[in-house]
């Protein structure tokens, strides 16, 4: 490996940003994943930091079991962030639509609209579990970690394949 | 010689080779001091060189081509004309320098902005051109009591170039001039209390919200590079120490622009952001107030 690719290695490792993006979630999550970055967790330390826009982000953090509303913002936000990222769905919700399951205003769980790379389960996950799962994704972001096998081939939409561009 | 001593401030010192890995060292020490200052460890030393490294190997988004072209080439424009304003700095006063070169300075500090604006117009994004036209309204504001500062210090030492400014400007009027000056730097670089114009969270990221990997990875480098650049000129007018050998005027360049970033970070850590009006309506009537009086004293006194 050369000298250019183990600091590119290591600056993808040093410096994760995240999108977090709430797909229908009670805001049990969201507040749970804010609380990383207060005095008690700060997540700054390891570079992470939380962006304001999907284009600047590595990891998409992915809340709540995603709506019926929320569905379209979703692939746009998915497709917006540029590659190499990786997507962590956040909480119960995401990973089996947990109480919500069975609504006919819910099509999750993620996992049918974009690949998931790593789950932290939880309703909420403390924040502990929610940093050990982004370090999980910052392993696969550097290519520490093998990305895992999607379990269901998600649908190319329009949104993905324009790259978000409206 | 003079040729050799130019490429020598644009690329050695204070240019690139100096201004690069000191605008990371600042940005490291603004976002250190706002976590210490909150209760946190904040970051490590070399996060803003991870983050620049990282942005640049992201993959860049395939734009419509006048789109990408613009939005490689005015983020470039502002890194090379902020790196263009370093390399005017009068740290050497004796040495170097022409007449009107701070007119020159002024003019390559002002393009930075006025990249970002028409960049925040040019992504196409919403909150991009929130962000533009909030920059643009600031530009505004703060650009009548930081020249009215500098064309103060003109008056009073008689000379356009920076170097005569730096060793002959009177002491009261430099004094206001430079508090007037020190107010602007905030605006500039997105600071609290006058940090209206990215206001994170709240209109997103302002101008740079579309921007993605190397694209960003230029804005960050240019935002670097303003830090070095504005502390720079309030350092190097504010200690000119002409007769000194060089390396004590470098340590003094330094010294008191790295005292700048720690004032200024604190100051931003301890206030809230200020509204667009709230912050105009401050630069027009304090700002230039204190801009003016040092105006004021520099007539007089001639």
């Amino acid at each position: 490996m050369s000298l250019l690719d183990s600091l590119v290695r290591t600056a993808r490792r040093r410096s994760p940003w995240l999108f977090h993006l709430n797909a229908g979630s009670c805001n049990g999550c969201d507040i749970e994943l804010v609380a990383c970055l207060t005095p008690r967790y700060d997540v700054e330390q390891l570079g992470i930091r939380l962006e304001a826009s999907p284009r600047h982000a590595d990891i998409i953090v992915v809340s709540g079991p995603v709506t019926r509303t929320t569905l379209e913002a979703l692939q746009t936000v998915y497709a917006q962030v540029p590659d190499p990222k990786v997507v962590v769905a956040l909480g119960s919700c995401p990973a089996s639509c947990n109480m919500f399951a069975g609504s006919p205003t819910v099509v999750g769980p993620l996992d049918r609209i974009i690949p998931v790379d790593v789950y932290v389960p939880g309703c909420p996950p403390r924040p502990d579990a929610i940093v050990a799962g982004i370090a999980d994704a910052v392993a696969i972001l550097c290519g520490d970690a093998p990305r895992p096998e999607p379990t269901y081939v998600p649908v190319v939409t329009d949104a993905c394949a324009t790259g978000g561009l409206s | 010689m003079t040729v050799v001593r130019a490429l020598l401030s644009l690329l050695v010192f204070p240019g690139a080779l100096f201004a690069l890995p000191a605008g990371w060292f600042m940005m490291w020490l603004q976002r250190k001091i706002n976590a210490r200052a909150q209760g946190r460890i904040g970051p490590p030393f070399f996060q803003p060189f991870f983050d620049f490294v990282k942005l640049l190997a992201k993959e860049p988004l395939v734009r419509p081509r006048l789109q990408g072209f613009l939005m490689t080439a005015l983020p470039l424009a502002a890194v090379a004309s902020t790196l263009g304003a370093i390399a005017l700095l009068p740290v050497f006063p004796r040495a170097g320098g022409f007449s009107g070169d701070l007119v020159l300075l002024v003019s390559l500090i002002e393009i930075g902005p006025l990249c970002a604006v028409l960049g925040g117009f040019v992504s196409r994004s919403l909150y991009g051109g929130i962000g533009a036209s909030r920059e643009a309204v600031l530009t505004l504001a703060y650009n009548l009591p930081f020249l009215t500062a500098l064309v103060a210090l003109v008056a009073s030492a008689g000379s356009f170039s920076l170097a005569g400014v730096a060793l002959a400007a009177a002491w009261p009027v430099r004094v206001l001039a430079l508090i007037a000056l020190v107010a602007c730097i905030p605006v500039k670089l997105h600071l609290n209390p006058f940090s209206a114009a990215s206001a994170e969270q709240e209109i997103y990221a302002g101008s740079t919200t579309e921007y993605d990997g190397p694209r960003l990875a230029l804005w960050e480098l240019a935002h670097a590079l303003e830090w070095v650049a504005l502390t720079g000129l309030v350092a190097s007018l504010a200690f000119p120490v002409a007769d000194a050998a060089w390396p004590v005027r470098v340590v003094v360049f330094v010294a008191v622009s790295v005292a700048l970033v720690v004032a200024l970070s604190f100051a931003a850590a301890s206030t809230a952001r200020l509204k667009l009006a709230q912050t105009a309506r401050w630069f027009l009537l304090w700002g230039s107030g204190i801009a003016l009086s040092a105006l004021v004293v520099a007539f007089v006194r001639l």
